[in-house]
């Protein structure tokens, strides 16, 4: 950090850099291409005169420009990537157009840092805003200036978030999303003593017994209790959503996102299944 | 029991401790030692929960703590708090070892962050991994979001309000105002803060939810006799035990018959006072696990302070504050002091009952802290020796 803020200092007191030269002077037929991609028909720029928000066309650096190891911004992002800020995006750009230019006249630019602000968190990541100025002179008269800024920052590791959670399937659970893909909500029953358990597992609490069957429940019952969740975000949802805890009266309790408009404490639900990567999650909706 | 808490130890707590957990843990270990007045080679054994990222052959080396003869891991999140002390205890009772430290590290804030939906707990392909998906595919996968669901039923069955969950916030955060340790030192809230905040998930707003941070404490443990001769005056470990309860889950125990208890801690609960010989009344300060203020009013019945959903009233008039009936969490709790999974807590519960905690609860004979709530958890009763 303090190697960024020394090289702050450094660029600022150097002030304006070296000035370069644009490679052509303001030009005909440069203007009929910038006006026709944009759609700007004004007659004017079809006589000589050149749109002001072209003025950075003119000291483009070309397809393979050579380093310019004066230039403040090339320089402060040098020491950012070193740092660790390596990605970039620009956050501002302003420009002020004193006059048009008119075809003929040869412009240089010369930029200076102005600032370097930072550590700071964003939602991209951490990094450093750098703004630095321009100015287009023809000759000694300035005739545009910009105020650009990027942030230099460091790249958030990528939430494996992104995706949507499917549950983890053991051979003890496979028959309920098997159950779920056929449109069914099953409820293990002990082969043995015929007791039902949601969720399921290997081994009947009351009797012992390892055969475990199934039943099929009718899919309706009550909100037990409920969540609106608010924050954070979580994998494929939409803020805010309901997850309600739905008594069955096969005596089983169940989980899953309640996708209606009101929900409390008693109110009927049916059950419907919803897709996610390839599973079909159990869900709630209000019974009619 | 004949174990005493000898040394306490923590770092500073913060948001951003700009260095590794690892050292995190040796600094809280070393400055553990440090005040019980023993060295790295009087240490044997080292305790901390599952869920810390420092092995605890890295801690032993960074202190240089020249060989353990026991290292133990406590599971389930901050159930574990407690849990290490009696690791501890047990340890040195059977003559395992005979100097203990259990310890906890974390950089929660400015590293991994448990308020954050865990996909690595959704997708672990172990029995917990397939527990989650029950819950996680659904959209129930934030600590907040799983305490909410039981927050709800305990509110439709008792008639408990937000605001009665807002005065645990208010009791700790008016705590940890004159607790220099604390981040919300010199910042109370009012309940109208509280009841002005934004929902984090539906019946919790975000004074409800235990701040995130980053630190270390330490702990150290000997036998109550190598206590006698070491620099502080000793913490005597009156009862210690662990708890599950039936059809017991990690956070999403939905599936028993009632919603609205905690029926693991009064697992803890019931050996605690048989241990002890003593009873809820017989407690002059409580350090109650505080990652969400609903636990804290579960808690209170769950352990005897009072009947099943009175809790709202036990509370009402300010008698979990200082000055009150039950003073709870005089340091602030994780509310208000740190989030250090319960860890920190201890430590209060060893300065209260040394007398030299900075809200100092006069003649605190019987201290009881409790441990992770919503996971198989544990507790503690200390005492002066
Ligand atoms: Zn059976």
């Amino acid at each position: 950090m303090s190697r960024i803020l020394e090289e702050t200092d450094r660029l600022k007191a150097l002030g304006w850099c070296g000035e370069r030269v644009a490679r052509d002077p303001v030009n005909q037929p440069m203007i009929n291409n910038w006006v026709e991609a944009m759609g700007d028909t004004h007659p004017a720029y079809r006589e000589g005169l050149a749109p002001p928000a072209m003025v950075q066309v003119w000291t483009m650096r070309g397809l393979h420009p050579a380093p310019q190891p004066d230039d403040p911004l090339h320089a402060m992002s040098a020491v950012l990537d070193e740092a660790g800020f390596t990605s970039v995006v620009a956050t501002n750009c302003e420009q002020t157009y004193h006059r048009a230019l008119k075809v003929g006249e040869l412009l240089t630019v010369r930029s200076r840092l102005s600032d370097v602000v930072g550590p700071k968190k964003t939602s991209l990541g951490v990094g450093w805003f750098v703004t630095t100025e321009s100015t287009w002179f023809s000759g000694e008269e300035p005739v545009a200036t910009m105020l650009f800024r990027i942030l230099k920052y460091q790249p958030r590791p990528q939430a494996a978030a992104a995706s949507p959670i499917t549950p983890v399937v053991s051979r003890d659970t496979a028959f309920f999303w098997e159950g779920t893909a056929a449109g069914q909500l099953r409820i293990q029953r002990c082969e043995a003593c015929g007791r039902l358990r949601h969720p399921p597992g290997p081994m009947c609490p009351a009797c012992g017994a390892t055969s475990m069957g199934f039943v099929v429940s009718e899919g309706a019952g009550t909100v037990y209790s409920y969540v609106v969740h608010h924050h954070p975000p979580v994998p494929g949802k939409r803020l805010p959503f309901v997850v309600a805890l739905v008594e069955l009266p096969e005596g089983v309790r169940v989980l899953g996102e309640f996708l209606g408009e009101s929900v409390e404490i008693g109110r009927p639900v049916r059950c419907t299944f919803v897709r996610v990567g390839g599973f079909h999650l159990p869900a709630w909706e209000a019974a009619a | 029991m004949s174990a005493a808490i000898v040394g306490i130890g923590a770092t500073e707590f913060s948001k951003d401790s700009g260095r590794s957990e690892l050292q995190l843990a040796a600094e809280a270990v070393r400055a553990a030692l440090a005040d019980a007045g023993l060295s790295p080679s009087d240490v044997d054994g080292l305790v901390t929960f599952a869920m810390d990222a420092n092995a605890e052959i890295a801690v032993a080396r960074e202190v240089g703590i020249p060989s353990l003869t026991f290292f133990s891991r406590i599971a389930y999140g901050g159930g574990a708090a407690c849990a290490t002390v009696q690791q501890a205890a047990m340890a040195v009772a059977t003559g395992a070892a005979e100097v203990v430290v259990c310890y906890r590290a974390l950089n929660e804030r400015s590293g991994h962050r448990f308020g954050q939906v865990s996909v690595a707990a959704a997708t672990a392909p172990t029995s917990s991994g397939v527990d989650n998906g029950w819950h996680y595919p659904m959209g129930l996968g934030t600590p907040a979001a799983t305490v909410a669901m039981a927050a709800r039923r305990y509110m439709h069955e008792f008639g408990a309000t937000s605001a009665d969950f807002g005065r645990v916030a208010v009791a700790d955060r008016r705590h940890a105002a004159t607790n220099p340790n604390a981040w919300f030192y010199g910042r109370p809230i009012t309940l109208d803060d509280h009841q002005a905040s934004r929902w984090i998930a539906e019946p919790l707003r975000l004074l409800d939810c235990c701040q995130e941070s980053d630190g270390a404490v330490a702990i150290v443990v000997t036998s109550l006799e190598r206590a006698r001769d070491l620099a502080q005056r000793p913490a005597v470990v009156r009862a210690a035990a662990q708890g599950s309860g039936p059809d017991q889950y990690v956070m999403t125990s939905y599936y028993r018959d009632d919603l609205t208890g905690l029926p693991e801690m009064g697992v803890v609960g019931r050996q605690l006072w048989r241990q002890a010989g003593m009873g809820p009344s017989d407690v002059d300060v409580a350090v109650l696990y505080d990652h969400f203020t609903p636990y804290v009013l579960m808690q209170l019945e769950e352990l005897g302070f009072c009947e099943r959903g009175a809790a709202k009233d036990f509370i009402a008039d300010g008698a979990i504050e200082l000055g009150g009936r039950l003073p709870v969490n005089p340091h602030g709790g994780q509310l208000g002091e740190a989030y250090i999974h319960g860890m920190n807590g201890i430590a209060e519960a060893v300065r209260q009952v040394r007398g030299t905690a900075v809200n100092q609860v006069a003649g605190a004979a019987h201290v009881l802290v409790t441990a992770g709530t919503g996971v198989p958890t544990s507790g503690l009763i200390l005492a002066p020796g």
